[in-house]
């Protein structure tokens, strides 16, 4: 890791502004994210949630127009610096989507095409790493008699569980997940849930999410996000305690009792 | 309505009468159309097949012709169109797939860059073939004094089908799901990695398509290769002879040689034939390349 003169360590944000030409999608957050714990963003749809999290691995970079300045930093690193090698940066920072998106190969290629790519290419390290990270998440006993089998076999919260074994192979230390359990069903949902919720061992965790008590079981802080005039903003951060019993900000409270939003 | 109401009124018999008339209409029209186009081609294979099937026998496919045409068989004709379709094929398909990979995921659609090199290939597809043979007679022919010869025809059928080339594999890499490219993107994969383990096996099928309208513009092509590879009949010796392929053969035999129209039916059938194996073998060369990389190969 390179520490970059400036940048704190820690993971974190400072007058953070995203912007897709003319449309400002988030205004001036900055923010403190706790290591090793679980932030839960919430916040209305087009609030810039997920502006937000896809700043954190530059994914950013992938759509046109797509302007972000302030400041970020994850350990020591400057985020949002042109020299960031943006390739070390993805695999420090795991992003799981809404739809599971494993790649249409066998479920063993999915784990280890982006683990060989960081230059590990012995066989039984790739196995052995394989064979853990399906353990941790509680894949391995459905799959290990069809690693070499098409992941699209799978069901969608298999599929998801996949998609997050394949980023924890990469050892991220940030674990960012865009409404993981929105396109699962209540059951995969709540495996995948507390999956989650034992991966802060792991990393630290930021997940956006549009269910509440989703947030109230597993989050540590909030971050609640809100607009105004169609311009995302960041009005509240506080330890989940006290997001869901005494916000500061009234909008916080009207969304959490579901009276808002 | 209850339920029960309901699935009575959609029972079949039920549906058929409530359709309304002018669906009967445009189904009627285009079951006619469909039935038009399969009778329009089996006319055309058919005919082949009547008037030039009973003219090809063994010596008809290994023998070389004599009588400008008339007699004998069609082997070096056979040998030379290959080796153009190879030369064509192998320079056009490294070439068109790194354009076609360039144009889809390493410039915007709407950067000038991008537009420029869309539109060029747009024009470069609807320029007529006999312009790409007086081109290619000036550069290759005289310019680069390949002389009328089998490389010359194979590398003006090469520029030929680039256009049509590029613009089906670039769309068939664009329509890969997006949401692949976050994944690798997201993964760290670089772009090179992710281009060629996740967006080209996904894209496959549809390469495959470009490559068959590819071979299809190369074995049918007359006008190019009559200024470029000339009509000569004689086995080739090298590529640097000229040939004369299946298409300049027919269209010799039917229009310049009095009594060579059974054996252009013949050379006609051969031609088609030839065109349905290649097809076959290069579904099955992409067939087996795509399982490969999805599962297997690491």
């Amino acid at each position: 890791m390179d520490i970059s003169a400036g940048s704190p360590t820690g993971i974190g944000c400072r007058h953070l502004s995203v912007r897709y030409g003319a449309h400002q999608a988030l205004y001036d957050v900055s923010v403190t994210i706790p290591i090793q714990q679980i932030t839960a963003v919430i916040g209305p749809s087009g609030c810039g949630k997920s502006s937000f999290l896809a700043t954190w691995n530059r994914l950013t970079d992938l759509y046109d127009h797509c302007h972000v300045t302030g400041e970020m930093w994850l350990h020591g690193e400057d985020v949002l610096s042109r020299e960031v090698d943006l390739i070390r940066l993805r695999r420090r920072v795991g992003m799981i989507f809404q739809t599971p998106n494993p790649f249409p190969l066998s479920i063993k290629r999915n784990i280890q095409l982006p683990l060989r790519e960081t230059g590990i290419r012995d066989r039984d390290r790739l196995d052995f790493i394989t064979e853990r990270v399906l353990q941790d998440v509680g894949l391995w006993d459905e799959t290990k008699d069809r690693l070499n089998r098409s992941a699209l076999g799978l069901s969608g919260g298999q599929q998801q569980r996949l998609c997050i074994a394949r980023a924890l192979a990469l050892q991220p230390q940030l674990l960012l997940f865009d409404e993981p359990c929105s396109a699962l069903d209540p059951i995969s949902s709540g495996i995948v849930e507390d999956l989650i919720h034992e991966l802060r061992q792991q990393a630290t965790i930021v997940i956006v999410t549009h269910n509440i008590s989703q947030a109230r079981r597993i989050a540590d802080h909030v971050a609640m996000f809100w607009y105004d005039d169609g311009v995302g903003k960041l009005v509240e951060h506080c330890a989940a305690a006290k997001a869901f019993t005494a916000p500061d900000n009234p909008i916080t409270a009207a969304y959490i009792d579901g009276s808002r939003g | 309505m209850t339920k029960t109401e309901k699935s009575v009124v959609l029972d079949a018999p039920a549906r058929r009468s409530a359709r309304p008339w002018p669906d009967h209409g445009l189904a009627a029209i285009s079951w006619l159309v469909a039935v038009a186009i399969v009778g329009l081609f089996c006319w055309i294979v058919g005919d082949l097949i009547w008037h030039g099937w009973p003219l090809i026998d063994w010596t008809f496919l290994t023998t070389s012709p004599r009588l400008g045409g008339r007699e004998g068989g069609i082997l070096p004709v056979i040998v030379s169109t290959l080796l153009i379709l190879g030369i064509a094929l192998m320079v056009a398909v490294p070439l068109g797939g790194s354009t076609a990979i360039l144009l889809a995921e390493f410039t915007r659609r709407s950067g000038w860059y991008g537009r420029l090199v869309g539109r060029s290939l747009d024009v470069m597809a609807a320029v007529p073939s006999i312009v790409f043979g007086l081109f290619g007679n000036a550069l290759f022919c005289q310019m680069l004094g390949m002389g009328y010869s089998i490389l010359a025809g194979g590398l003006t059928l090469a520029l030929m089908v680039l256009p049509i080339l590029i613009r089906t594999m670039e769309s068939s890499i664009r329509l890969v799901p997006t949401n692949y490219r976050q994944a690798a993107a997201a993964l760290g994969l670089s772009r090179t990695r992710t281009v060629l383990s996740v967006l080209l096996p996904q894209a496959l099928p549809g390469l495959l398509v470009g490559l068959v309208l590819g071979i299809g513009r190369v074995l049918a092509e007359t006008a190019a290769l009559l200024f470029t590879s000339g009509y000569v009949m004689r086995m080739p010796g090298s590529l640097l002879d000229s040939g004369r392929a299946l298409s300049i053969h027919i269209y010799d035999l039917s229009m310049h040689v009095p009594g060579g129209e059974s054996k252009a039916y013949a050379t006609a059938l051969v031609l088609l034939v030839i065109l349905l194996v290649v097809n076959a073998i290069a579904i099955f060369i992409a067939d087996r390349w795509q399982r490969r990389l999805t599962a297997k190969m690491i």
